[in-house]
């Protein structure tokens, strides 16, 4: 087109109909005209806000009594940790290394909360009790670290600041079965080993762990986290039982390289150095099953070590900013209803074969469509969203509910990832409606492929976790997962099911179903509007 | 009609009666809505049933609850044969037609709810048979039937039969809600967009509520949530409302629906 043609304020009506703009801007009026779709989009995010706002103003759940302000550690990722261990430990000046056996770990459970009885304790399997060495910038909780460790039920493991994980040798310890464990440090640089018989040994892995001084703590740990029993099928959450466990561990045959003050060079640990300490959070919020206590004992060469806890990244006991979403699915139902309406209302009073004489042609009817309406659901998400985790949130901290520590970039994933989820299921919405043409059919079609999964698998436990997991990973729900805030960590014996909040797919990858079909309700519903009389 | 309108007698009620039901019969959406209806419902349920696992025999799981997943997925049908009964005569302007035959509005509504009860009663019973038959034929080879530790009950037995026919009129009061929000509404898509938003939003906002409290108020009140406590055979100490409060609770419901559809039927232009 030339500047010539451009040039008249009004351009002929063939050339200006053939625009897009020109579409859009028919589409545009269609919308903003209907004083019943404007209304249901702002109530709908108003009303998303206001919940938003309502659950940080009414929520008290931080403590039993009042409000009370602890603070969740955080890694030296930034992430949420659990950091609670005993620890034998003395300073390493430098670079050396230090070299254990581990001849057992036992773990013990509180009775008290189990099937078989009142409070005593028990032996039990916990699979992430851990013991081994361990190097770390400082006592406090959150401190970067590296580990080497045998655990209760996964094998020989190397750890190193909460989230790294990397596996060794398999299989479990005993007497008959040592395990050998080697740490060495070479300024930032730690390497971990691991061997069965202390003279074949296996790199297990090579971390870089910025900002250690130059003298760290370095010593034996042991910890064990609490177990959980869930039961998938309890009405309305109810997870199931837990209780403290611990677990203890015998060391022998210490041998120390490298800078240990107080120590010759290579010789065999000389008691005096060792200092024990709980590493804990300074409150009470560390239990052990009863009749058991944290410390450790050392005859000649050998120790015992025992402590409860975690040292991995922290889940649970703590809300997420997605907690002041609970309005999303009202603002969400209003959406569909006006999404299905924008396409097919058109076909109710004959409107549609105004449209198309207009705009003949039907492929850009409907892509005009789609644009207006996905801008239009997009703002209105975004108020919501928006309105609802950055006033929500404070709120809650306010109150003295903990919230997960999340980088700048996850909360901004989340307010937009949901504001451009609800557009995305409004285009679903359109492309559904092009396809049936019936606003009644489309509104129940994309209410029980959206609403419903998510229902039946994240809100309201009915379907064992298995089932739960594959409805949010094939139907549209599955973009519901870019709202979930702390991932789900395999180093963790955490409860990861749908009904906790984790889903099955990683936020974006869920969103990109949720986005499949709604790109393949478009297409079908375009090529339906091409090929079908109007 | 060349006299003064008569006053309703059985005979016009019948006639009332024998046009919806003429009216709904031959419509095709109600015999393929209420067909889907049945297979979804049992296939759901069936499929939930084969999902069920309980290896360890020590497991909070309601058989019965089980076997009747697919209610909420039939329910959605249920209601939209409802709302289409009223908001499809709004679409075409046949309402104008009926009301000039029947100009006694509240007798039209009322007719209207008698045949979509007389339809879902029927459909309902064939949908729940046959989803807790499926549960009665899968779940013990999930480990959740007698040798689960589960006690044997029959279909007599009065737990399962309160969830049977409870389900059955759980699936009435819903087409009964829907009748009412679409004379209340009249366009389908929105009045289907409420009653699917009154059903499955009131759990999705209870459990993302984070305060107990508030939580089981939101259950006990929900149409939903409320209406399938008549579902539980086990562990009816731990449900938010009990059995048959929970049907009242919809059945309220329903009510407050119709009387709002009655009343905008009288006084609205048509």
């Amino acid at each position: 087109m030339t500047a010539a043609t451009m040039a008249p304020p009004r351009p002929g009506p063939a050339a200006g109909r053939d625009s897009f703009a020109y579409v859009l801007h028919a589409e545009w009026t269609k919308f903003r005209t209907v004083r019943g779709w404007v209304i249901a989009v702002v109530v709908g995010a108003l009303v998303t806000l206001l919940i938003g706002v309502y659950t940080g103003a009414r929520s008290q759940d931080g403590c039993a009594t009042g409000p009370c302000h602890f603070t969740i550690p955080t890694g030296p990722g930034g992430e949420a940790v659990t950091d609670t261990y005993y620890f034998v430990h003395r300073p390493l000046a430098g670079d050396g290394s230090i070299t254990v056996r581990v001849t057992s770990l036992a773990t013990v459970l509180d009775g008290g909360l189990t099937p078989q009885g009142p409070t005593s304790t028990q032996p039990a399997a916990v699979p992430w009790s851990k013991a081994g060495l361990l190097i770390g910038a400082g006592p406090g909780q959150g401190a970067a670290y590296a580990a080497v460790m045998v655990t209760g039920g996964h094998g020989t493991r190397m750890q190193w600041n909460y989230t790294g994980d990397s596996p060794g040798l398999a299989g479990g310890v005993s007497a008959a079965a040592p395990r050998w464990l080697r740490l060495t440090r070479d300024g930032d640089v730690l390497t971990g080993y691991d061997s069965a018989d202390g003279r074949h040994w296996t790199r297990l892995g090579t971390v870089t762990v910025p900002g250690l001084a130059a003298t760290v703590q370095a010593g034996l740990f042991a910890t064990s986290p609490g177990y959980t029993a869930t039961s998938s099928q309890q009405l309305s959450g109810s997870s199931g039982s837990g209780a403290p466990t611990d677990a203890t561990a015998t060391f022998d045959r210490v041998s120390l390289r490298g800078g240990w003050p107080g120590t010759g060079p290579g010789t065999a640990s000389a008691g005096a150095a060792w200092a024990g300490t709980s590493v804990n959070g300074g409150r009470d919020s560390i239990s052990y099953p009863s009749g058991t206590v944290a410390g450790y004992h050392q005859a000649g060469g050998a120790f015992t070590v025992t402590g409860s806890g975690d040292i991995a990244p922290g889940v649970d006991g703590a809300s997420s900013i997605d907690a002041t979403l609970a309005g999303l699915f009202i603002g969400l139902v209003a959406v569909i209803v006006v999404g299905a309406l924008f396409m097919a209302a058109e076909y109710r009073r004959g409107l549609i074969r105004v449209t198309l004489a207009a705009s003949p042609r039907r492929g850009r009817v409907l892509a005009a469509k789609a644009v207006v309406l996905g801008a239009v659901t997009f703002a209105a998400g975004l108020t919501g969203s928006a309105g609802a985790i950055l006033i929500g949130t404070p709120l809650l901290r306010a109150n003295g509910n903990p919230i997960y520590p999340a980088s700048a970039l996850t909360d901004a994933r989340v307010i937009v990832g949901t504001a451009a989820l609800v557009a995305v299921f409004a285009v679903f919405a359109l492309g559904v409606g092009a396809i049936l043409r019936h606003g009644a059919a489309t509104v129940t079609v994309v209410i029980t492929a959206v609403v419903l999964p998510y229902l039946l698998a994240a809100a309201f436990p009915v379907l064992p976790d298995g089932a739960a997991d594959w409805l949010l990973r094939i139907t549209p729900a599955a973009g519901f997962a870019i709202k979930q805030v702390i991932p789900a960590y395999p180093q963790v014996a955490g409860s990861f099911s749908s009904y906790q909040g984790y889903f099955p797919l990683a936020p974006w990858a869920g969103f990109a179903v949720t986005c499949g079909y709604a790109a393949l309700a478009l297409a079908l519903g375009a090529w339906s509007l091409r090929r079908r009389d109007a | 009609m060349s006299t003064a309108r008569p006053a309703p007698t059985a005979s016009a009620r019948g006639t009332a009666l024998h046009a919806e039901w003429t009216k709904l019969r031959t419509l095709a959406s109600t015999c393929w809505l209420l067909a889907a209806m049945i297979a979804l419902t049992v296939a759901v349920s069936a499929a939930a049933a084969a999902a069920a696992r309980c290896p360890s025999g020590a497991c909070a799981d309601d058989p019965a609850r089980i076997s009747l997943t697919g209610i909420y997925l039939g329910q959605a049908l249920v209601a939209v044969m409802a709302v289409l009964a009223v908001s499809g005569e709004y679409g075409s302007g046949m309402i104008r037609l009926t009301l000039a035959a029947m100009p006694r509005r509240i007798s039209v509504l009322a007719a209207k709810a008698a045949v979509v009860t007389g339809l879902t009663t029927v459909a309902g019973t064939i949908a729940v048979m046959g989803s807790l038959l499926a549960g009665r034929l899968i779940l013990p080879g999930n480990g959740i039937g007698p040798a689960g530790g589960y006690p044997a009950r029959s279909f007599g037995d009065g737990a399962v039969l309160r969830a049977g026919f409870g389900s059955v009129l759980y699936l009435v009061l819903i087409a009964l809600l829907s009748l009412g929000a679409a004379t209340a509404l009249r366009e389908a898509a929105a009045a289907i967009g409420t009653v699917l938003g009154l059903l499955y939003l009131f759990p999705i906002v209870a459990a993302a509520a984070g305060d107990a409290a508030v939580s089981r108020h939101l259950e006990q009140a929900g149409p939903m949530t409320a209406g399938l406590a008549i579902e539980a055979t086990t562990g009816l100490s731990t449900l938010p409302i009990g059995p048959w409060a929970g049907l009242g609770v919809l059945a309220a419901w329903a009510a407050g629906a119709l009387s709002l559809g009655g009343l905008l039927l009288r006084l609205r232009d048509a």
